[in-house]
């Protein structure tokens, strides 16, 4: 099995750590990894901002880079659901190529820390996901997953939302904090980086000692 | 105000967030269970998707067969192009029946229009007869949710707001039942002597030229039967084509309004009879932009509404600012696509941006409106029509859109860190570091680490 791995701008730039963990996972699991170095961004930071040509232009672009790939898979949600949106097929977000593609759940990880999973929006209500990233999750040996209350809640991130509506988005971050924290897990895991990013922040700013990990490098933890 | 500057103020008061919290977390919960129960939701959300879809394509044709057989029925048919034409039909009518006083049964339209306002300013006094739209009347305040209009009060404020009015100084303790007798004693005296009373519509049916309004407290079915003269005033889009259409909206929107499996008053009427209910009754048909929303085949979506709230109740963004930071009858999502298609983008272009595109609203939406889709669409309008002057953002994105239009420029910003620490990262600062850290941007981005790594272990490199 081969499959061409599509990073995301986002996690290339400052999440390096994940892309590491998903190729070092595919790997495990006997999947060759190709990597397009043409690939850039799927455009959505440009259409979620009202910037509808230049959206188009990069999913196009998109298009071009990965035409010879038959199967894409990405770590982020979010990107996923865009690219999906907008009519692109074959790309497939991580615990959807694990679980429905591979046909594994248990990916023999090993992680004895007490995790709590924040399921995304777009994971949640774009890509429909459902537990697939649970069922993965719960397969982890030594792990202690905890339930997260109003976990379908938005955490407030929204790409440019946090920024344009920041009162309102730090609103909803201090709700999604408490309950984080109400678990008294130390690891907060989810399928996209860009939420992680926005919780880990505040998580780091108030010193709590929770860290944000995306479920790639849950997954590819071994003892 | 802007819709940031408006939240900002709303997320403020420590009351209003417990009074929202409370009151929406509570009826989401409900929600949830009375949809439930209906094994064939999402066959029933698909055929009132397609039925208002067929309504959008055939609005003049739909019009046209309502005006017909509500005329048939003895029934007076008006047309207003906005609110002040509207408004100005309901003071004729008043006019002409000598009434100083009107009840009203709860309506969106009405307030949209302001008319209560304009009675007023001749002279004509209106008085809501909706439990919730008499706090908010009595108060002096506007509505702040579409099917709960004082959601953002407590039982002890309303409970001192009636004391203080209609109560006349009377303590009238703590049981609901008893602050809703001194509404009752009030409201009562009203239906029974006042001449004319004005509603709006939930849905009209344009075979048979019926009107509907479903309600839970029985004050609509007073003013619609007591009062000499009803005057409807109902948005275009409220049209039904058929009688057979209701089955699937009166099922619809009690689950995902009130969480009732049927509303307690549904009340339908055809023109007038003799010797039952109102001796002459009016329609006003209102347009007041919808034929402008209607030309915009994304945004026309909107106008699918039934106002049923489920959208406002299940908002990360609503349930926290509440109603009033919306500044508009139509809060919530849906008033954040609604109101800057009706009173132009240029009046509440912030709107589009108070979501963060979490698409719960599209998830419980009954007639199944794409709402997070509406807001991008509409972003893209707004950003459209702005194109000319130049700002910040503006020329941030421009320039991210080069940089992520070539490998080149893309690795060369990399390495100057400026999509970690640049035009974005900068803009975002001030409501970032509000709350949050930054991520450190590493050292290595991935793709240099993918390259310091080929051949991949266990790949044979060859000869």
């Amino acid at each position: 099995m081969r499959v061409a791995l599509f990073i995301t701008c986002f996690n290339d730039t400052l999440f390096p750590g994940t892309g590491r963990a998903v190729v070092e996972l595919l790997e495990r699991l006997g999947v060759e990894v190709e990597f397009p170095e043409a690939q850039t961004c799927c455009g959505q930071l440009h259409t979620n901002s009202g910037y509808a040509g230049d959206g188009d232009a990069l999913v196009e672009r998109f298009k071009r880079v990965f035409a010879d790939n038959e199967t894409v898979v990405s770590p982020s949600a979010s990107c996923v659901a865009h690219l999906r949106g907008h009519g692109v097929e074959g790309v497939l977000e991580l615990t959807e190529f694990l679980v429905d593609v591979l046909g594994v759940e248990d990916v023999g990880a090993s992680y004895p820390h007490r995790v709590v999973y924040h399921s995304t929006c777009h994971s949640l209500r774009l890509l429909k996901i459902g537990d697939r990233p649970l069922r993965l999750l719960r397969a982890v040996r030594g792990i202690d997953l905890v339930e997260l209350e109003g976990a379908g809640e938005c955490c407030g991130f929204g790409g440019v939302f946090s920024v344009k509506n920041a009162d309102t988005s730090m609103a909803m971050l201090s709700d999604k904090l408490r309950h984080v924290l109400d678990t008294g897990a130390e690891v907060c895991t989810s399928a996209d980086n860009s939420c992680l990013m926005n919780i880990g922040g505040a998580l780091r700013r108030q010193r709590t000692g929770v860290r944000t990990v995306h479920i790639a490098e849950v997954l590819a933890a071994t003892e | 105000m802007s819709f940031p500057a408006a939240a900002r103020e709303a997320l403020a008061d420590s009351q209003l967030r417990r009074n929202l919290g409370h009151a929406t977390a509570t009826i989401r919960a409900k929600r949830e269970h009375a949809v439930g129960e209906v094994e064939d939701w999402e066959a029933l959300r698909d055929a009132g998707s397609a039925i208002k879809a067929r309504v959008m394509a055939t609005l003049p044709e739909q019009l046209e067969r309502l005006e017909a057989a509500v005329t048939a029925a003895g029934g007076i048919v008006h047309w207003a192009r906005d609110a002040a034409e509207a408004n100005g039909i309901v003071a004729d009518v008043a006019r002409e029946h000598g009434a100083r006083q009107v009840i009203k049964v709860k309506s969106l339209a009405t307030d949209e229009i302001e008319l209560n306002d304009a009675l007023a300013g001749q002279g004509i006094e209106a008085i809501e007869t909706d439990l919730a739209e008499l706090i908010n009347q009595l108060g002096h305040e506007t509505s702040s949710h579409i099917l709960v209009p004082a959601i953002h009060k407590n039982r002890a404020e309303i409970r001192a707001l009636f004391e203080r009015t209609i109560a006349q100084g009377e303590h009238l303790g703590w049981e609901a039942t008893a602050i809703a007798e001194a509404a009752r004693r009030h409201l009562r005296e009203k239906f029974l002597t006042v001449p004319m009373a004005v509603s709006g519509a939930n849905f009209a049916i344009a075979e048979t030229g019926t009107i509907c309004v479903v309600e839970s407290e029985g004050n609509g079915r007073m003013c619609t039967t007591l009062p000499d003269v009803l005057v409807t005033v109902m948005g275009i889009e409220k049209i039904l084509p058929e009688w057979r259409d209701l089955e699937v909206f009166l099922q619809l929107l009690p689950r995902s309004s009130t969480a009732e499996r049927m509303n307690p008053y549904t009340s339908l009427w055809t023109g007038v009879r003799e010797g039952d209910g109102p001796r002459e009754f009016h329609l006003v048909l209102l347009d007041n932009g919808r034929t402008d929303v209607l030309a915009d085949e994304v945004g026309r979506q909107a106008l699918h509404c039934i106002r049923c709230s489920a959208c406002l109740n299940v908002c990360p963004v609503y349930t926290r600012t509440g109603g009033h930071a919306y500044e508009s009858v139509y809060p919530g999502p849906i008033g954040a696509i609604l109101t800057p298609q009706l009173r132009g983008l240029d009046q509440a272009p912030t709107l589009p941006w108070a979501s963060s595109l979490c698409g719960a609203c599209y998830e419980v939406c009954p007639v199944k409106i794409d709402i997070p889709s509406v807001l991008i669409h509409l972003r893209a309008r707004v950003v459209e029509e702005h194109k000319r002057r130049v700002s910040p953002e503006a020329l941030a994105m421009a320039a991210m859109g080069r940089v992520f239009g070539s490998q080149q420029r893309y690795e060369r910003a990399q390495k100057l860190k400026r999509l970690g620490r640049g035009p974005i990262a900068n803009a975002a600062l001030p409501g970032w570091s509000a709350m949050r850290d930054l991520p450190q941007v590493p050292a290595e981005t991935f793709r240099e680490w993918w390259r310091s790594r080929t051949p991949p272990p266990g790949r044979d490199p060859g000869p």
